[in-house]
């Protein structure tokens, strides 16, 4: 049984009040900052702790928070990033939900730390009903003098307010979320200058993940040596994961970084195995952004060692035979599903979500999603398949924001591994409306 | 391009809406009302019919001192805004990969033939409103469909019909 | 003052000057084409992604070199950075690839294009461009509409670069055009029926990079290359009355702003001039106005002596 951290008192009935939470020793991380530890302490802590950014790109937290500008006179901001809409991904909405007091609780702590007095929860606007979860345990708050001025009589103010998107994936990059924040359409900035620098209404602000801003709770409450112990390597702390797909048991679950993705896929504890006794055709771990593996490279590196569920070893191999840590979102394909009509599926979520901006994004994802659908209603051609890859090597690396290298790297990974299932559909335009492929073959190893 | 079918002539928020306008706009620094659009745009949409006309999209402008074009700019970015009259009941049904893979794409179908419409198709009784979205955020309980704020999930033909009924009940 | 090298050519430049304005300040082949940029305007740029450049070296302190090809334009030079634009095949591959995507739902109609023969993505496409189409699919179409007596807007052609909304920004407080819609359903409109009443409103055709905003005073009067450019300048209260007439024999066709070689005007000018002063009296003849655009328009001979002209042709 993994530690629990962030889900640890998650069955607590009436968590989600104020007077639960407290006495289940909420707060006392705010209590111990605010009395004994400076903002830099609490930096510290954090960047001890080895956390990274559990949004998806991984970045360390503390390091993050220490390229904050601190020019005289000018307000800074924390930025809450609660538009979690990687599909796949549905872990933030869990925590939130049921444990609001934790967010709002690390939220004080990231604020302090960072020496922003107003600070904002941007959340996705298909969740208004968290919204308010969320207004509710903030008002309670309040009212227990844990937000306001001088917040128990340490001399820290700090406001805090939750608004809402509403429906724009793209909302989740950082940039974009700012502009989205500011009242304008999601469209991302270039950068320079970082948000860190000029963000929120040109104040330098700091972006963080409900995920990451929890964890720093704990992180005070015992330290960010403690913290580290957690995990392995590079990999501190737990991790939630939300699972998904044809497993038999969905749900968010939280583990200690590092846990065999075999023990996480197959064991009662977690996902319980393919659903229905079915076998495993693939398995996209971090949201729906990063490539997929095939069946073979789930549980094991291509170099036959045990892949872990940690940013480094669902890495390993690189994008040749390996994949991403990313959200959390973990999707598991049994043997029925059939890959083309998912990376299809998939870029067609991409195309919709692109904000439109740039040139590469706006057309190419748009020409990917046509191109797939040829393919997957048995009207595409053999040259089709080098199109595809020729166009999602166009748009990566060459867009404002990652929503490209998000819309490139699933059709690449597919095509990389299932190409015989792309060139099955063509070969076989009839079957492949009535049937799906099967699992793919295992590439014999260069000897 | 767009509808210039009107909602009312004289448009304006409840009174107790306003009062929440207001609080929301003072979550903003002085100058940036502008950041309460978003939140606005979702109290109008609720208030006027379930879509943001150009006459509610305008009234919107007074209310925070922008230009027309800010909030057409915006109300058309986000997908939740319908800026066409829907039905009574929008459904917003996820048709994403996870959702996909338990099945999203046959209870999709099975909507479709017992309404009788397409995603973007309004029933001709003006009840329903059927759209396809994106990722909702809840792919572990999929097939799922969103109704107001409320999500509905683990969706089977038995649930999806149980719940058009009783929504059709609500509002006939 | 920072030092930067570009395609193996050294300058010196002000501190925060961009990678594409330290290679305007070169000149010649190595400027990275621009089809967003719009160097007279605040706000502008790293949309188009036509002018990606990779940086081998960042600068003399971190000389590692930037993962990703960067948007030249907003991007500011460092001291000892290291540029490659033609002399990259990375950038070459890639510039391609964007022009590849401006073009898949371009109609590509330069035949009755008004903009034709002094089109920033006609250029693109010559110099950059495959010969054939690989998008298969049906073009994206919008309705032409007008936006006020004078403009129309030609969606279909827009690509996008947002600079006739960040000219309309910058020149007035009430902008009454945006950008409506998300990804490629994006367009540039009014949304309800509206005209740009602004006094300086036409810069917006000067500004558009292609035939989506063209001047009704002259659609399909003439195509360009007939035109003799003159620079000319009238006594004007509103702009500095410094335009180029384009003439046929004695007759003034249409009148614009005085465009460089980046196809930027040197001055925004009014709408009475631009629209209402195609009387040759009002204005003051300069002489023939010498295109430096490296474009259809820029092959006209007509400021060279007869001479000269034969000798070209022989």
């Amino acid at each position: 049984m993994g530690r629990k951290i962030l889900l640890e008192k998650i069955n607590v009935e009436g968590i989600n009040t104020y007077d639960v939470y407290r006495k289940e020793g909420g707060y006392e991380a705010v209590e111990k900052a605010l009395k004994k530890m400076t903002p830099d302490e609490v930096v510290e802590e954090v960047k001890k702790s080895g956390l990274r950014g559990r949004g998806g790109a991984g970045f360390p937290a503390g390091m993050k928070w220490s390229f904050i500008a601190k020019p005289e006179g000018v307000p800074r901001y924390l930025l809450c990033n609660a538009d979690e809409s990687e599909p796949g991904t549905f872990k933030d909405r869990y925590l939130m939900e049921k444990n609001p007091h934790l967010l709002i609780e690390g939220m004080i702590l990231s604020s302090y730390a960072l020496g922003c007095n107003t600070s904002y929860i941007y959340i996705r606007g298909e969740f208004m009903w968290i919204l308010r979860i969320l207004e509710k345990a903030i008002a309670e708050a309040y009212s227990n003098g844990w937000l306001g001025k001088n917040i128990k009589g340490s001399g820290f103010n700090l406001d805090l307010y939750v608004t809402p998107g509403a429906g724009a994936y793209i909302c989740g990059e950082e940039t974009a979320l700012i502009e989205s924040l500011e009242g304008k359409r999601g469209n991302p900035r270039m950068k320079p200058p970082f948000p860190a620098v000029k963000g929120l209404w040109q104040c330098p602000s700091v972006v963080n993940n409900v995920e990451t801003l929890a964890s720093v709770v704990s992180i005070i409450n015992n330290g960010g040596d403690e913290y580290a112990k957690i995990g392995i390597g590079r990999s501190t702390g737990t991790k939630l994961i939300s699972a998904c797909g044809n497993i038999t048991k969905p749900g968010v679950y939280e583990i200690e970084l590092g846990l065999s993705v075999e023990e996480f896929l197959y064991s009662d504890e977690y996902c319980g195995g393919i659903k229905g006794g079915k076998r495993l055709k693939a398995c996209v771990p971090g949201g729906s952004s990063v490539p997929i593996l095939p069946h073979y490279l789930v549980t094991k590196t291509a170099a036959g060692e045990q892949r872990l569920m940690s940013y480094e070893s669902l890495a390993d191999g690189g994008f040749a035979t390996g994949s991403m840590l990313g959200s959390g979102g973990f999707i598991v394909f049994d043997e029925d599903q059939c890959i083309v009509r998912n990376t299809w599926n998939f870029t067609r979520f991409y195309h919709h979500e692109s904000c439109g901006q740039c040139s590469p994004c706006r057309e190419g994802t748009g020409w990917m999603e046509k191109v797939l659908h040829r393919i997957e209603n048995g009207h595409g051609h053999m040259h089709d398949i080098d199109l595809l890859w020729d166009v999602q090597r166009k748009i990566e690396g060459n867009t404002i924001c990652p929503l490209g290298d998000a819309a490139a790297w699933p059709v690449a990974a597919a095509i990389r591994h299932f190409r015989e299932e792309f060139e099955w559909h063509i070969n076989e335009p009839i079957k492949c409306l009535e049937k799906n492929y099967g699992l793919v073959k295992e590439p014999e190893l260069a000897v | 391009m767009h509808n210039m079918e009107t909602t009312e002539s004289n448009i304006q928020f409840k009174p107790e809406t306003l009062k929440e306008i207001d609080r929301i706009i003072k979550q903003f620094p002085e100058g940036k009302q502008k950041s309460a659009i978003l939140r606005i745009l979702h109290m109008a949409q609720e208030e006027f019919g379930n879509w943001l006309s150009v006459d509610v999209m305008d009234y919107v402008s007074r209310l925070l001192h922008i230009q027309p074009i800010e909030v057409y700019e915006v109300a058309s970015f986000y997908s939740m805004y319908n800026l066409n009259p829907v039905g009574k009941v929008v459904i917003e049904f996820c048709h994403t990969g996870p959702c996909c893979l338990v099945g999203a794409e046959k209870i999709l179908k099975h909507i479709e033939t017992t309404l009788n419409i397409k995603p973007g198709e309004t029933t001709s009784d003006g009840m329903f409103t059927l759209k396809a979205a994106e990722c909702l955020g809840a792919c572990g309980y999929g097939p799922m469909l969103q109704i107001g704020e409320t999500f509905y999930e683990n969706l089977t033909e038995e649930k999806v019909d149980n719940l058009l009924l009783t929504f059709r009940t609500m509002h006939s | 003052m920072p030092k930067v090298t570009i395609d193996g050519h050294t300058i010196e430049v002000a501190e925060g000057t961009t990678i594409l304005n330290a290679a305007r300040q070169i000149g010649g082949d190595l400027v990275p084409p621009a089809m967003c940029y719009y160097s007279k305007l605040d706000i502008s740029g790293g949309k188009c992604r036509t002018c990606l450049v990779e940086v081998t070296k960042g600068s003399e302190k971190d000389p590692r070199p930037m993962p990703k090809l960067v948007a030249s334009c907003s991007t500011p030079v460092m001291d000892g950075m290291e540029v490659g634009n033609k002399t990259s095949a990375k950038v070459m591959d890639a510039r391609k690839g964007v022009v590849e995507f401006l073009l898949i739902n371009h109609p590509l109609d330069c035949p009755i294009c008004d903009q034709a023969g002094e089109c920033d993505l006609q250029n693109l496409a010559f110099e950059h461009g495959a010969s054939g189409s690989r998008y298969e699919e049906e073009k994206r179409t919008f309705e032409k509409i007008d936006i006020g007596p004078n403009i129309q807007l030609h969606m279909t052609r827009c690509i996008l670069c947002y600079r006739c909304v960040n000219t309309v920004d910058q020149i007035t407080d009430d902008r009454v055009h945006g950008v409506l819609n998300r990804g490629d359903h994006s367009e540039i409109g009014t949304y309800i029926q509206n005209s740009i009443e602004n006094e300086f409103s036409g810069n917006v055709i000067d500004v558009c990079p292609v035939g989506a905003l063209t001047d009704k005073t002259f659609r399909f009067k003439s195509r360009v290359w007939f035109l003799n450019p003159m620079n000319a300048h009238c006594k004007c209260d509103k702009c500095s009355g410094e335009a180029v007439v384009w003439m046929f024999g004695d007759e003034i066709y249409r009148v614009t702003g005085r465009k460089d070689q980046y196809g930027e005007v040197k001055d925004f000018i009014c709408n009475t001039c631009r629209f209402d002063s195609k009387d040759l009296g009002k204005w003051t003849i300069e002489g023939p106005r010498h295109i430096e655009r490296d474009s259809v328009i820029g092959q006209g001979h007509y400021e060279l002596k007869p001479a000269d002209n034969v000798k070209e042709i022989g």
